[in-house]
Parts: C-alpha cells; structure tokens; sequence
C-alpha cells in the first residue's frame, strides 16, 4: 500500500475479474470480505454505547430493535462470519509467523491451525458459559 | 528514507484480528442471540442498569473500547486492500478516508465511555 511517487501516469494492468481464476482468490475473497460485517457490528455496539448514554428509554429502545427478526437473522450471519474470520485467521497466522520451534523440530503450520483454533472455540465457549451462569 | 506509518496500522489490524478471532463468536452470540431471544442467557444481563454499571466500571470501559475501536482498526485495514483489489488504489485519499473514520469512531467510544463516568 505504498503511494506512488513517480509523477508520470502509471500503467494499470487491468484487473476485472481477476478473482473468478481461481477458487483459491474466491477463498481469498471471502476472508477479506468477512471485515465488513466486523465493521458493522462494531458500529452496532457503538451505537448501543451512544443509546446507553443517552438514558434508559433510548437504551430499551436499542434492545427492542436487537429482538426485532432483521435483527436476529443478522446477527445469525454475523456470527457465521465470524466464526469464518476465527478460521481463516488462525489458518493464515503460520504462514505469518517466524517458524516456531518445538523440542528441536520446527512445529508443522497445520499444528499451529489447530492449535488457534482450539484456543478460539475454548475462549468463546469459556465466555458463553460464564455469562449463562449469571443468571440474576 | 521517510519512516513509515504502516505498523501502526497493522499492529491495530493485528491486534483487532486476534481479539476478534478468539471472542467475537461469542460476542455476536450473548448481544445479538443469546440475550434479545432469552436463548441460555438471562435477558437481564444486558438490562439498562447492568449495562450502565459494566461501562462505568474500568474494567467494562476497556472491555467495550477494545472491541469496538480494534474491530473497527482490523476491518478498516481490510476494508482498504478489498477496495485495492477492486481497482480503487490504495493511497492517500482513500487512506485518509478509511482511517479518518475509524479515527473518528474510536474517538466517538472513548468519549462516550468517559461521558458514562466512574
């Protein structure tokens, strides 16, 4: 993402559909995408945070349009999502890191998939439970 | 050579990207499913003055800027090669576009929170 600074007019290789070549640019694609939901539902919180301060009317009024279905379906997309970007993240994250070595031998990049991925669906499991057991 | 800014923003990316990675499951599932449906959690956990106490906790502020500002730095990073892919070309305007908002956004939590009080 480096900016031009040659002041000629650069020549563009066109790029249209470059991603129908290959499944793998579609895969690409998808884990790419997956952050515009992440925007979306940060602003949602963002918004509830803003409705939070604004006294307890404004902020039941926000919970009121979380049990609307819109809501609902979204938020079941959201967590589709979601649980794609945990995927793809700790899919790539080998590829990202310094080899890691372990007892002498270098540890294998599906190890370390597998090793994120455990820890993801431990933690977001560990926060579903705790929350349920707050039943007040 | 000029020094960069870009590791900065891939810190952010980084650090956005792993927390959302290993709690944004369960996020989406409590605020969005779980609590609105009464579905194995108590709808009174996000009630006004629970909500109201967790923000103005310390501990809760920083709980909901992490998420919310570190979301948005992941996604805007993304956001920004997805338009590069496309054709729109990463430089200063759209750089200054995408960042200038989730600058904006972050600014918006933080004083929000501090606005809720201790």
């Amino acid at each position: 993402m480096s900016a031009q600074t040659d002041k000629r007019k650069p020549y563009l290789r066109p790029i249209r559909g470059w991603w129908k070549r290959d499944s793998y640019y579609i895969r690409y694609l998808a884990m790419e995408a997956t952050s515009i939901l992440i925007a979306l539902y940060a602003l949602i919180l963002l918004f509830g945070l803003l409705r939070l301060g604004q006294g307890e009317a404004a902020f039941n009024g926000w919970l009121e349009t979380l049990r609307s279905p819109l809501s609902v379906g979204l938020h079941s997309l959201l967590l589709l999502v979601f649980a794609y970007h945990s995927y793809s993240w700790f899919k790539v994250m080998p590829k990202t890191l310094p080899a890691i070595y372990w007892r002498g031998a270098k540890l294998p990049q599906p190890m370390i998939t597998r090793i994120g991925v455990a820890a993801a669906v431990t933690i977001n499991l560990l926060v579903i439970v705790v929350l349920a057991g707050m039943q007040s | 050579m000029k020094r960069s800014n870009e590791p900065v923003f891939w810190a952010l990316f980084g650090a956005g990207g792993m927390l959302s990675a290993l709690t944004g499951v369960a996020l989406v599932f409590v605020t969005g499913i779980g609590v609105p449906l009464a579905l194995l959690l108590s709808p009174e956990l996000m009630s006004y003055p629970n909500m109201l106490a967790f923000a103005q906790h310390w501990f809760g502020k920083l709980v909901i800027f992490s998420v919310i500002a570190l979301f948005l730095w992941h996604a805007t990073l993304r956001i920004l090669l997805l338009l590069h892919d496309f054709g729109i070309r990463a430089g200063p305007a759209s750089a200054l576009i995408g960042n200038g908002l989730a600058l904006l956004c972050t600014l918006a939590a933080a004083y929000l929170l501090l606005a809720l009080g201790f």
